[in-house]
């Protein structure tokens, strides 16, 4: 029987299998960040042990950093001693460290593959759930605890069971404005927020081929919200183009060798998935969510499910909505939004800068709207400047801030206010993620852009 | 970090019959700026429990005296969202041991059994069996055996079995956590890495 391409990427990295136990799992990149390190670093520390492989190892700053004046020192004691600890453990064990204001400093998730530290066939992990992003590149990618992170700063390993398989397949082709954000959030709302538990996915179809690199990250980062412990697609020519050349990616003799392996990284026509979903990318139009999980979505010119008509705990689903401040069988079209936020692992890259700012060219802010445009990286932000988005943004009224997670997560100043609406183009529209009291209506970049121009939910499809 | 050993565990419970407890809600995002871990039980469930101006919430299950114990009970898809560790840790710390569910996220169930809190799957049924007999009376006792992996409602002696690998039972019988383990295979592993690609 053949091999799924995870199956070929995990089976390829188990140093050694405990009986009625998990793997031990080599990992090959190890991303850190300052919030989820600390304790691994102190426990190694207490125990006298030194990491293993520092140049595997990458260290930078993003969720708990301001997005304003990165060059002045961070006020808050507690963020700036979690800085502070990063850096020194940085220096202690010889990890590469990017820190505020280094030029290759961002959103971890976002400078793994500008720097080519993401690759094909790779295993990646990171103190983040949203590692599952790197999947893109054929990576087997996922986040972990703050133990893990540990385990693997100690051993380069970690101890993980295998998970079982799942195939989504999406069919035919996209609408026009119909972005990544729109397919995933549209997965999602179709399996709910637990369908791919236990499952790593394997992302297929004409859909995933004829996504940049960009629109492929976003859906593998949104796999987590589908419960999976990733999601992958098969590296391709695309792929390869987009890595070569990147300063971590493996150069002349080790490049030849490494394609050997990666052009091996595809699912065999007779392997077997644990399971299969197939979905028609006729029935996706740009979504938006109305409730406080990710499941929660909607075609935005839909109206939001009456109590009766959804699966799962009918006191969850009206809680949620009392949050939201929402009625069932509502139209989303024409909310009053307070707040946009263009940014994130999920869409804080180059593409959904450009497309946010296609659909803004021309027109002004909405007077009424708090618009926070975050760059996932310098690298990004440079990008911006100097494909004239940047002045092209600043024409119509928005500023663009410094990089980092931002109000994805709301660990810095970027919080939304209590009771008020943002759409977002984060990943999470949980209660308070984006700060005490905050509603989310999670979405792609062009409709948070149609909503930062006319202050309401607006399809950009019929925007003039 | 090691963590005490778990073997058999009697106590009443406290129940959250809510679907999909997110991480976020277990510890939000705000309270993960500590470099140690210290004092994170005091902000578990933080907005669910407190006001905004850190009152606290009456109508909240954990600022209602008559619920206690070292159960927590939750719906389904417990602790989905976030990898952070912290969860685990504030419900450790607030003085749980034990989660039960019918389902739980995965990231959160290993980060649980790697800092020795006990994850124990039931059936949809069982679950409400068990929120059944809190709701009659919150008195009601429950008991975990590790060793046999049965979960037991004392009041009714209703019981049922739960799975555990061989694996990660033997570290939460005798408190072991992984990274020892794997410390002690750096040999095996330094040669696995010896000649990979990149």
């Amino acid at each position: 029987m053949g091999k799924t391409l995870f199956d070929k990427v995990w089976d390829s990295h188990v140093v050694d299998s405990i009986s009625d136990g998990p793997d031990i799992l080599f990992i090959d990149r190890h991303l850190v960040h300052e919030v989820t390190s600390p304790v691994a670093f102190l426990n190694l520390k207490r125990k006298g042990i030194q990491v293993l492989y520092p140049n595997k190892t990458f260290a930078t700053a993003d969720h708990n950093t301001p997005t304003i004046n990165q060059h002045l020192p961070v006020q808050e004691k507690q963020s700036a001693m979690q800085l502070k600890m990063l850096e020194e453990n940085a220096r202690t064990h010889g990890i590469p460290y990017w820190g505020l204001g280094h030029r290759k400093n961002g959103i971890v998730h976002v400078i793994g593959p500008e720097n080519g530290i993401t690759l094909p066939g790779a295993t990646i992990v990171c103190g983040d759930s949203h590692t599952s992003t790197h999947g893109a590149f054929g990576a087997v990618a996922f986040g972990i605890g703050t133990s893990e992170v540990e385990m693997v700063l100690a051993t380069q390993s970690i101890l993980q069971p295998k998970p079982k398989k799942m195939r989504i397949h999406v069919h035919g082709e996209l609408p026009p404005s119909v972005l990544a954000k729109d397919v995933a959030l549209y997965i999602i709302s179709q399996i709910t927020t637990s369908g791919a538990t236990g499952h790593f996915v394997e992302y297929t179809g004409d859909v995933f081929k004829n996504l940049t690199m960009e629109g492929r990250m976003t859906v593998c980062n949104l796999s987590i919200e589908m419960g999976a412990r990733g999601g992958m697609m098969a590296p391709d020519e695309k792929t390869f183009q987009y890595i070569k050349h990147r300063e971590y990616t493996p150069h002349g003799e080790d490049w030849h060798r490494a394609m050997e392996y990666w052009q091996t990284l595809y699912t065999d026509h007779d392997a077997v998935f644990d399971r299969e979903i197939n979905l028609y990318a006729e029935d996706i139009e740009p979504m938006v969510t109305y409730g406080t999980n990710p499941g929660m979505g909607i075609g935005i010119s839909k109206t939001i499910p009456k109590a009766s008509e959804v699966s799962g705990s009918q006191q969850a689903f009206k809680k949620s909505l009392d949050y939201m401040g929402y009625q069932e069988g509502e139209p989303m079209l024409g909310k009053k939004i307070d707040y946009v936020f263009l940014g994130s692992c999920t869409n804080g890259r180059i593409e959904d800068f450009r497309a946010f700012a296609n659909v803004v060219r021309g027109k002004k802010k909405s007077e009424d709207v708090h618009v926070w445009l975050v760059p996932g990286s310098h690298h990004v932000l440079t990008q911006i400047k100097s494909e004239g988005i940047f002045q092209n943004l600043i024409d119509s009224g928005f500023e663009v801030r410094e990089p980092g997670c931002s109000a994805c997560l709301a660990m810095n100043d970027d919080k939304i206010p209590a009771g008020k609406y943002a759409v977002s183009t984060s990943n999470r529209n949980f209660e308070g993620r984006q700060g005490p009291g905050a509603r989310t209506i999670l979405a792609s970049p062009i409709v948070a852009a149609a909503a930062a121009v006319t202050g309401r939910v607006t399809d950009p499809r019929t925007l003039n | 970090m090691a963590y005490e050993a778990f073997h058999v565990l009697e106590s009443t419970a406290v129940p959250l019959p809510i679907e999909n407890v997110d991480t976020d809600q277990i510890i939000p995002a705000r309270f993960l700026k500590a470099t140690e871990r210290i004092g994170f039980g005091e902000n578990l469930f933080r907005d669910w429990r407190y006001h905004q101006d850190d009152t606290p919430k009456k109508d909240f299950i954990l600022n209602n005296p008559t619920y206690r114990g070292k159960i927590l009970v939750g719906g389904k898809n417990f602790g989905s969202g976030s990898s952070r560790e912290h969860a685990a840790w504030a419900i450790y710390d607030y003085g749980f041991r034990c989660v039960v569910s019918s389902f739980f996220a995965d990231i959160f169930k290993n980060n649980a059994m790697n800092i020795g809190i006990l994850p124990i799957v039931v059936s949809p049924e069982f679950l409400s069996a068990i929120f059944s007999a809190i709701e009659s009376s919150p008195q009601t006792r429950f008991k975990i055996d590790l060793p046999n992996q049965i979960f037991t409602i004392l009041d009714s002696n209703q019981s049922q079995s739960f799975d555990i690998n061989s694996y990660k039972k033997n570290n939460l019988l005798n408190g072991f956590d992984d990274i020892d383990f794997l410390v002690d295979k750096r040999e095996e592993i330094v040669n696995f890495a010896f000649d990979r690609p990149f």
